[in-house]
């Protein structure tokens, strides 16, 4: 079993260099398509492993899978392949060797975004958030306007010195370890809790590193690069950066909180995580309600998730399996409407909301997934994203966080009041009079992804076996009982 | 022998560490601040080769050298890579003047003391006691990175802050271990390329690398 822990990471760089070589050939076009399973079928190979009680462990323990690790690795893949079948490019007949190289970068991106969720090491784990922004670099900048640029440029530079004051924090976590007999940065070593950590040492080093971690889950006040570099970026690449890159930045806080519970109990990083978390609510609902471009709405609407899930983690263990499903809503959904946003802005050519009028009755091909998309994205049942705010509400009201989930509810209705009347603009309403046009049917593009990703998040909240047996396994593990 | 001249060794190499992170601050021509990160960069890999000696351990003999090559001779040369009499008349034109920079400078070396100090209780070793110039550098950086509007500048900055980090891992806990200290290296290679890209690109997108002219993006 220990063999899988390898595919999500030597598959998705064999299909790089693959790629690479044929790029001459229509065939790399699949390379993103072909990572993204191979990482999905590794990843549920490895939950159905934590299910039966295994944790395979490899590369002399630098890589493990347990029950958390298993489930976000399947999160990673299956978000994936939403994100790069639904983008799939039409083939054209002369590839250039742009293209090579951008199916390449996506490959890489997930191997690291692997990594980072495999790794037995906060050391290891850093490295690979850090390759992340590496591989998406020029992805974000990959059309070269103006516009690309200088969101590639913001991205890099935040992105790099939040995760350079992660760093900082790990290191700090390590100077704690070495006081004691066995200096380690394995996560598993070091939230034992009879290791006799430096408090203060840890006090400071959890704060850093979680501080890193959230610039780069985009939690406000470090999310300014965010809007920028998911509304720039192709549709399939704000797609995984929105839908799963972030949820794997949560993983990281999750695992230094696990490590920081231990020495210094819950309540910092509470503190911590909810001011950060009301603060994303706070300023993705003032600039949601002026919003006036689609792609920079549905890259608030990240900020506004991350934000709840952040409190879902300051709330701890009883919200922690509403968080852990919320991240694989969200990823879904988040993915789909990034694809189906790239297909409107090819086909309408304007990512401005007040140009993309009477979308339902011009495009219904289009108009409807986007329109069941938002209904689950602003939290309509039967999609999981409405289970997962009740469970972190109704946690954060049964551990005394009531205050913080009050005001989260007020400034998630103002939300979905924003969300609404934006998206009403776009899908309803008449064309106008005197433009003869035809009814548009077509999804331009694969259908097949979205209806899959869609039918997934309604149906998931409804699965107690063995979604529901997963997910209490992974909070577990945090709990440092696994 | 050893043993009388290594609390001077260490020392003389923070002291050279912080002292290039000061003239950086102070000094506007993109060449000289290159120059410097290049001085930092030796200095950076004598107090892990004087720390390795110290403590009889090869592996960080060997780190030195990475560091060396890495951050001594590899970055500035990036950097710099470019013909010398375009590079000699780059100036930065910062945010804030010259003696304002400095005492912020001062102010940030004495606020790192106090912090090392207070917080985590200064070690009673030589390298526990050189531990506040490290997060002094970081802070230095932090400045930099805000109060420079060059593309390159705002580069060194960055590096001159993770020269900061690198000088606590040292100075704390001897390092990190070899593997995360390589990928590390690794990491900001990559990133120091990719942003030399970038303000390739934005000198023939804006005709310039002020990254004042980066604020088409705003809601």
């Amino acid at each position: 079993m220990s063999l899988v822990l390898w595919i999500p990471l030597v598959g998705p760089l064999a299909f790089a260099g693959l790629g690479l070589l044929l790029r001459n050939s229509t065939l790399h076009r699949f390379v993103g398509v072909a990572a993204s399973s191979a990482v999905l079928v590794s990843g549920l190979l490895l939950v159905s492993a934590a299910l039966d009680g295994t944790v395979p462990s490899s590369g002399g323990g630098m890589l493990r899978a347990d029950a958390l690790s298993a489930y976000m690795l399947g999160v990673v893949g299956v978000v994936g392949l939403i994100s790069t079948w639904g983008g799939l490019s039409p083939a054209t007949p002369h590839p250039t060797e742009d293209a090579a190289g951008y199916e390449a970068l996506i490959a890489l991106f997930l191997a690291a975004m692997s990594l980072a969720v495999l790794a037995d090491s906060i050391g290891l784990m850093w490295a690979a958030v850090e390759a992340t922004t590496i591989a998406t670099a020029f992805l974000v900048g990959h059309h070269r306007t103006r516009r690309s640029l200088e969101a590639a440029w913001k991205y890099v530079i935040l992105g790099s010195v939040g995760v350079a004051i992660a760093l900082l924090g790990i290191v700090l976590i390590y100077a704690a370890s070495v006081g004691t007999d066995t200096p380690t940065l394995s996560w598993l070593l070091l939230s034992r809790s009879d290791l006799g950590l430096d408090p203060a040492l840890i006090t400071a080093g959890g704060a850093l590193a979680v501080l890193g971690f959230a610039t780069k889950a985009g939690l406000a006040p470090m999310h300014s690069w965010l809007p920028d570099a998911h509304s720039q970026a192709p549709a399939p690449v704000s797609g995984l950066m929105s839908g799963v890159l972030l949820s794997v930045a949560l993983y990281a806080i999750l695992r230094i909180q696990s490590i920081t519970n231990l020495v210094i109990g819950p309540e910092f990083l509470r503190i911590m995580l909810s001011i950060g978390g009301l603060l994303s609510l706070l300023v993705a609902a003032s600039l949601l309600i002026r919003q006036r471009d689609y792609k920079r709405m549905l890259a608030y609407s990240s900020i506004e998730h991350m934000g709840l899930m952040a409190i879902g983690v300051a709330i701890g263990p009883a919200a922690l399996p509403s968080v852990l499903l919320y991240i694989l809503g969200h990823g879904l959904i988040k993915a789909t409407l990034f694809v189906i946003s790239g297909r409107i802005l090819s086909v309408e050519g304007t990512p401005v909301i007040s140009d993309v009028r009477a979308l339902l009755i011009r495009r219904p091909g289009l108009a409807v997934p986007w329109l069941i998309a938002m209904a689950a994205i602003v939290g309509f049942p039967p999609f999981s994203i409405f289970f997962s705010e009740i469970g972190i509400f109704m946690a954060g009201w049964s551990v005394g966080l009531g205050g913080v989930v009050a005001a989260a509810l007020m400034l998630l209705l103002v939300i979905f009041a924003a969300f609404t009347r934006l998206t009403v603009q776009m899908t309803i309403g008449a064309p106008p009079e005197g433009v003869a046009f035809t009814p548009d049917y077509s999804a331009h593009g694969p259908r097949l992804p979205i209806i899959l990703a869609l039918a997934t998040t309604a149906t998931v909240a409804f699965v107690a076996e063995p979604v529901g047996t997963l997910l209490l396994q992974a909070t577990a593990v945090l709990g440092g009982t696994n | 022998m050893f043993e009388t001249f290594y609390p001077q060794l260490i020392g003389l190499c923070t002291g050279a560490l912080l002292l290039t992170s000061a003239l950086m601050v102070w000094r506007h021509s993109l060449l000289a601040s290159i120059r410097l990160l290049a001085l930092q960069g030796i200095a950076l890999a004598a107090l892990v080769a004087v720390i390795g000696i110290a403590e009889g351990e090869s592996e960080l003999v060997l780190v030195s050298l990475l560091i060396l090559s890495v951050k001594g001779i590899g970055l500035p040369w990036v950097l710099a890579h470019q013909s010398k009499a375009s590079i000699k008349q780059i100036q930065e034109s910062p945010r804030l003047n010259p003696t304002a920079a400095l005492l912020a400078v001062t102010l940030l070396t004495i606020l790192s003391y106090v912090v090392v100090s207070r917080v985590f209780g200064l070690g009673d070793n030589e390298t526990g006691h050189a531990a506040p110039i490290g997060l002094a550098m970081v802070l230095i950086g932090f400045l930099l990175l805000i109060s420079r509007r060059r593309a390159r500048s705002q580069l060194i900055g960055f590096l001159l802050l993770d020269n900061g980090i690198a000088t606590i891992a040292f100075l704390t806990s001897g390092g990190v271990p070899v593997l995360l200290e390589f990928a590390v290296s690794l990491d900001v290679l990559l990133v120091v390329l990719i942003l030399h890209v970038f303000t390739g690109r934005m000198r023939t997108k804006f005709g310039g690398t002020s990254v004042d002219q980066l604020r088409e993006l705003h809601d």
